[in-house]
């Protein structure tokens, strides 16, 4: 008896504090939020926006095609090489990718003078490496980081393709590069395919760290610019988390699609 | 470069190094994570509990939950949560007659990052839990025990060698995601490694430094899991 | 029930972690930015604070008979700080503007120094708005300078790239990322005289005043509501002016001494 009461007193705490913060929620949405600035800085967050997706896109793309050879010579390859690609994945995985970031692009910084102290031609002969855009230390961050990630998950995977298989194609006559391309990599990718909608989610959801090192991204755009301008703190950042969930709910559903496509016995 | 202390002095405990100042760092990273960590267990815990048994609300608050957080990036909820956050209780506290309250960096970073963590620690205990053989359940409640001891004797037991790899995983993720806690300035590790590369101009030394740090933790941490691992999974049939 | 009340002793715990945090309400929170700004706040090897402010702030809150605590923010958010309560008082060598003062108020004027231009070692000192033009510029984010350099830098085109604190601005110029940085003199002064500093840079000249941008001198920043704090703070600045404890604390740092304006030699 005293058990049931203390539930509805419960449940019905819950409904209103539900109530309470969901009013609460369209009160400011409606009567105290700013949205004017979206007038004035549209160009800037598509500019943002694009930069975001190229970051994410092109480190998806090449971080897995550095993990490929990661991961098989991990399976198959020369105990050295198995050994370097075994460490790269722990390194990567066992540090912040703030501050591999941080450590590209700050730290690679602070050698430049270094270099030039020494090699005095440095600052005419290596301009366009001193001048080169955060971004693309940002990049070279974010594919590593998705290599390290992902050199991990192919290991796995081209160890879980039955060694029949293997042994079928190989019995077939195939040449061990035929094995490779024909069996072997088609099988693990389709192995990968579910854990690797969760990994690309995941690269997204760690592009804003790219703003602590100057790139004008969305969340650069936002941080950076629009707060420091306008000094409207939660409007922007809201948009920014807005954005974010409909890229991650279409990168989710977009996988589901590819992984229908794609059955798993043929 | 004269007049600059030398590589091994830098990294020094002394008044003059910055070892002490990275090793408290990184006590405090290892707490908030420590912290934030037993804070995403229990919302884990509940979490799960009320999105398998609980009503048509609570699985609705819970699923809204889990999802919103899961797809929003980590830094940018620390970012809403540190500010708004904060400045929503103090606004309902003195709307409520009560004084605003200064929530300080740390129960601040430990409260975020646990809300984050609670998400999916839902979702992998959600996940331990329903691979459980359903006869056990039914073979405790047929032998009449309450939910309490099912849950004790029963469902815990039973969902640890699912859920220790998952609980792992986010035990490794909470320890980096702490230093997203550098970027609204609280000094923890990764914050302290930039304040001091900051002062002596050493971004590469101390950057590398901090790093092998948290790879101590990492390595160490899986360590601990994997014997964790072993001890839950006594008696089970080893895995090929 | 047995599991219902330790869900709720659960809850109780949470609430006592919650409440613990919340001890010493009593002091004053002084937000300085979590980063080195010397010769004003910057973090010793010690794990100190120390500086010029720092010891102003002392001195302050000794008059005041207050006490007070350092508290460590993000300067990029250091005014949602002070809106959302995390601090009492923003003390971090924040100018007075008439657009900052539209969201927060501000204390009198306790030191001011005029805004400098520094850059690449070439002897070149024309700093002539159009001369920067295809230029690079580095500021730090949500500063007066900021402002000046998108307002009459950028519009003659050059590219300003923002920074979250000074010292990565002053090192991606060490770095030759970028050709000049515009920040306080006294600060950009302590670098230059630093080895990485005096190795790469020199001083450009002083940008002509535009106190609508540049501000009226660094003052505290204060909530709007919080008229009483306000009011200790000014009546501390003035009664320190007149026992000419801002000279006793400029007589420890050299540099400052015949550069820095202060309440007393204004």
């Amino acid at each position: 008896m005293s058990f049931d009461v203390f539930k509805l007193i419960v449940k019905s705490l819950v409904v209103l504090l539900l109530v309470a913060l969901l009013t609460g929620i369209i009160y400011w949405l409606l009567k105290v939020s700013q949205w004017s600035w979206m007038a004035t800085y549209y160009p800037l967050l598509i500019r943002g926006l694009w930069l975001t997706l190229l970051l994410w896109v092109f480190s998806c793309v090449l971080g897995m095609i550095l993990a490929i050879p990661i991961g098989l010579v991990q399976v198959t390859g020369p105990r050295w090489l198995a050994a370097i690609a075994r460490g790269f994945c722990t390194v990567i995985r066992g540090t912040p990718l703030l501050l591999q970031l941080w450590l590209i692009y700050y730290g690679l910084g602070s050698l430049f003078p270094q270099l030039a102290s020494v090699f005095p031609e440095f600052r005419q002969d290596f301009r366009w490496l001193i001048r080169l855009d955060a971004f693309w230390y940002a990049l070279l961050a974010f594919t590593l980081s998705f290599a390290g990630y992902e050199g991990e998950i192919m290991r796995g995977a081209f160890l879980g393709v039955p060694r029949g298989e293997l042994e079928a194609a190989r019995s077939f006559g195939m040449s061990p590069w035929k094995v490779l391309t024909r069996v072997w990599f088609p099988r693990a990718v389709r192995l990968v395919l579910p854990t690797l909608a969760g990994e690309v989610v995941l690269q997204l959801k760690a592009t804003p760290l790219a703003m602590t090192v100057t790139v004008m991204d969305l969340a650069g755009v936002v941080r950076n610019r629009i707060t420091q301008d306008t000094y409207i703190v939660y409007e922007p950042l809201m948009l920014l988390a807005v954005i974010y969930m409909c890229l991650t709910f279409l990168t989710v559903w977009a996988f589901s699609y590819i992984e229908k496509k794609v059955p798993q016995k043929r | 470069m004269a007049g600059q202390p030398g590589f091994p002095e830098i990294l020094s405990f002394g008044p003059t190094g910055y070892g002490d100042e990275l090793l408290f760092g990184a006590s405090v990273s290892v707490a908030i994570a420590l912290l934030a960590y037993a804070l995403g267990l229990i919302i884990g815990v509940i979490g799960a509990m009320s999105k398998l048994y609980g009503s048509t609300l609570t699985r609705t608050i819970m699923q809204g939950y889990t999802t919103l957080v899961r797809a929003v990036p980590e830094l940018i909820l620390i970012l809403i949560l540190y500010y708004a956050g904060t400045a929503t209780l103090n606004q309902l506290l003195e709307s409520s007659g009560f004084s605003a309250i200064a929530i300080n960096g740390f129960a601040a970073a430990v409260l975020v990052l646990g809300f984050v963590q609670g998400a999916y620690s839902t979702e992998v205990l959600r996940a331990a839990i329903q691979a459980i053989p359903v006869g056990q359940m039914e073979a405790a409640r047929a032998y009449g025990m309450s939910p309490w001891l099912i849950f004790r004797r029963i469902t815990l037991p039973s969902m640890l060698p699912y859920a220790i790899p998952g609980l792992a995983n986010l035990w490794l993720i909470v320890t980096k995601d702490t230093a997203l806690i550098a970027v609204v300035g609280y000094t923890e590790l990764a914050l302290a490694t930039r304040q001091a590369a900051g002062n002596t101009k050493m971004y590469f030394t101390f950057f590398m430094a901090a790093g092998l740090v948290y790879l101590i933790i990492t390595l160490v941490s899986q360590r601990g899991f994997a014997m964790l691992e072993k001890r839950v999974r006594r008696g089970q049939r080893k895995l090929t | 029930m047995k599991l219902n009340r330790r869900i709720v002793m659960a809850a109780a715990a949470l609430g006592l972690l919650a409440s613990a945090s919340t001890a010493a309400m009593a002091d004053i929170k002084f937000g300085v930015a979590a980063e080195p700004y010397a010769p004003y706040s910057s973090k010793d090897a010690s794990g100190k604070w120390v500086g010029w402010e720092i010891d102003l702030m002392n001195a302050l809150c000794a008059q005041m008979n207050e006490k007070c605590e350092l508290v460590e923010v993000a300067w990029d958010g250091i005014i949602p700080a002070l809106t959302s309560k995390q601090i009492d008082v923003i003390w971090s060598s924040m100018s007075i503007t008439d657009e900052r003062k539209k969201t927060i108020d501000f204390s009198d004027m306790y030191y001011n120094t005029p805004s400098n231009l520094i850059g690449q070692k070439d002897g070149d000192t024309n700093i002539s708005p159009e001369h920067l033009k295809g230029k690079v510029v580095g500021v730090q984010v949500s500063t007066t300078h900021e402002r000046y350099a998108q307002k009459y830098f950028a519009a003659a085109g050059a590219e300003v790239k923002t920074y979250s604190t000074q010292d990565e601005a002053n090192n991606d110029l060490a770095a030759g990322r970028v050709d000049y940085v515009q920040a306080d003199s006294t600060a950009l002064d302590a670098f230059l005289k630093s080895d990485q500093g005096k190795q790469c840079c020199e001083l450009k000249g002083t940008v002509p005043d535009d106190i609508s941008v540049l501000g009226m001198g660094v003052g505290a920043g204060v909530r709007k509501e919080d008229t009483a704090l306000k009011e200790k703070i000014n009546a501390a600045i003035a009664e320190l002016a007149k026992q000419k404890k801002f000279a006793e604390i400029t007589v420890n740092y050299p540099e400052l001494q015949g550069i820095l304006v202060t309440p007393e030699n204004k």
